[in-house]
């Protein structure tokens, strides 16, 4: 093995496990993820040389990311969903959200289920589901995002706070829903 | 960014959605990969006519063939102690990459030691080679060869070197088999039935010495534990 390929493992390998949570997040798949994961640091290897130091972390990230959306893109599973949740969740989830604001919703919350915060992060799109993951499950900084998303810091604290605002409102309507099917189990 | 509701969402997220973890397979598949690239670095051809370009694709979709053929029949058939070096390998790595390394931290063999006590079937032999330059900084379970195995872990200045230890099956004593593999060094053998195996990425030859005091220490009478 070579130099280059050691320094590089040394480099990625650690992030092994943010990168797959990342592809996985975005991908919804374990196959696939696991396949953009390897295109990934192969292609990272490939730009090694052009990396300058600094935290090997955003650089490969970043890189991750670009690979998973080149792949949505291929299955033309990218820009239809993008978009539509862009125009779609812009007005809706905020009066959705002021509606529901308060009390109740902060007991929802930590009654919150496992499989049904998953669904809910799983129903965003792309752009707002990586900025959440990479901010609450990776513990990135906005500067950090926003080098790997490639957007400026104020459109990583704005996607970061839509995302919030639209889990919140699924999570809501899915409380309700499933009280709703807990009245009418307990009617029959 | 502090607004309550984002801290109980934050909270919620944080505690209860999955954060994936990289398959064990991926690293091992990433590892080979990796090295693939490294040995197969085509040379650029600037100004080849169509015909030697679709020559130098022809040759490049044989040698395709050819390479997957290779890492097919490796991966059909290989050795014992190649699959087990591959896994040693990968526990080895897997243990740096996250944090990891050590269930049990300490440097007292005698903390070390009983730790295993009643997570396996054996009791490795642990021995602190501080001393000599080989600090024991703790143990942990792996998975080995589809057993739980114990993982001595071991410090040399910046490097870790992990000892993975089961039971052999085998009573007989066995020289060290040294071998290299993707810029670890590795190192095998048998003693009063246990098999071990070191890896690290330290020099090959101080990972032999490391191999030779570890081996003295456990033929060398113990002492009792300190009251």
């Amino acid at each position: 093995m070579s130099d280059r390929t050691r320094q590089f493992e040394a480099a990625a390998l650690p992030h092994l496990d943010a990168a797959y949570n990342l592809a996985r997040w975005l991908l919804r798949d374990d196959h696939s993820a696991q396949d953009v994961v390897q295109e990934a640091f192969l292609r990272a290897l490939k730009f090694f040389d052009s990396f300058r130091g600094g935290d090997a972390r955003p650089w490969l990230m970043g890189i991750v990311r670009n690979t998973c959306y080149t792949w949505l893109h291929n299955q033309g599973k990218a820009g239809e969903h993008v978009e539509f949740d862009e125009t779609y969740h812009s007005d809706s989830s905020r009066s959705a959200f002021d509606a529901t604001a308060g009390n109740p919703e902060t007991l929802l919350m930590q009654k919150v289920e496992r499989e049904q915060l998953n669904q809910a992060i799983n129903a965003l799109a792309p752009i707002f589901r990586e900025v959440l993951i990479l901010r609450e499950l990776e513990d990135m900084s906005y500067e950090e995002i926003a080098q790997i998303a490639a957007i400026p810091v104020g459109t990583v604290m704005s996607r970061l706070s839509r995302a919030r605002a639209m889990l919140r409102t699924a999570l809501v309507r899915a409380g309700q829903e499933k009280t709703k099917w807990t009245v009418v189990k307990t009617s029959c | 960014m502090d607004r309550r509701e984002d801290v109980v969402l934050s909270k919620a997220i944080k505690a209860q959605a999955t954060r994936y973890t990289a398959p064990p397979a991926l690293l091992d598949r990433l590892v080979v990969a990796l090295n693939q690239v490294d040995s197969v670095s085509p040379r650029r051809r600037s100004n080849a006519s169509s015909w030697q370009q679709w020559l130098g694709m022809g040759g490049a979709f044989a040698f395709g063939v050819v390479a997957s053929l290779t890492v097919t029949l490796f991966y059909a058939a290989p050795g014992l102690d190649d699959r087990l070096a591959q896994e040693v390998i990968s526990g080895h790595v897997r243990s740096l990459m996250v944090a990891h390394l050590a269930d049990v931290t300490s440097s007292d063999q005698h903390t070390v030691k009983p730790w295993f006590s009643g997570k396996l079937d054996f009791s490795p032999p642990v021995h602190d080679l501080a001393a000599e330059g080989f600090p024991l900084v703790g143990g942990r379970l792996d998975y080995i060869d589809q057993r739980p195995v114990a993982a001595l872990v071991y410090r040399r200045q910046q490097h870790t070197i992990n000892v993975f230890v089961w039971p052999s099956g085998a009573v007989s004593t066995s020289a060290a088999k040294s071998l290299s593999r993707q810029g670890f060094n590795v190192e095998e053998w048998n003693d009063s039935g246990m098999q071990f195996w070191a890896v690290s990425d330290v020099g090959a030859s101080d990972l032999q010495t490391f191999v030779e005091l570890l081996r003295n220490a456990q033929s060398a009478p113990q002492l009792d534990p300190p009251k």
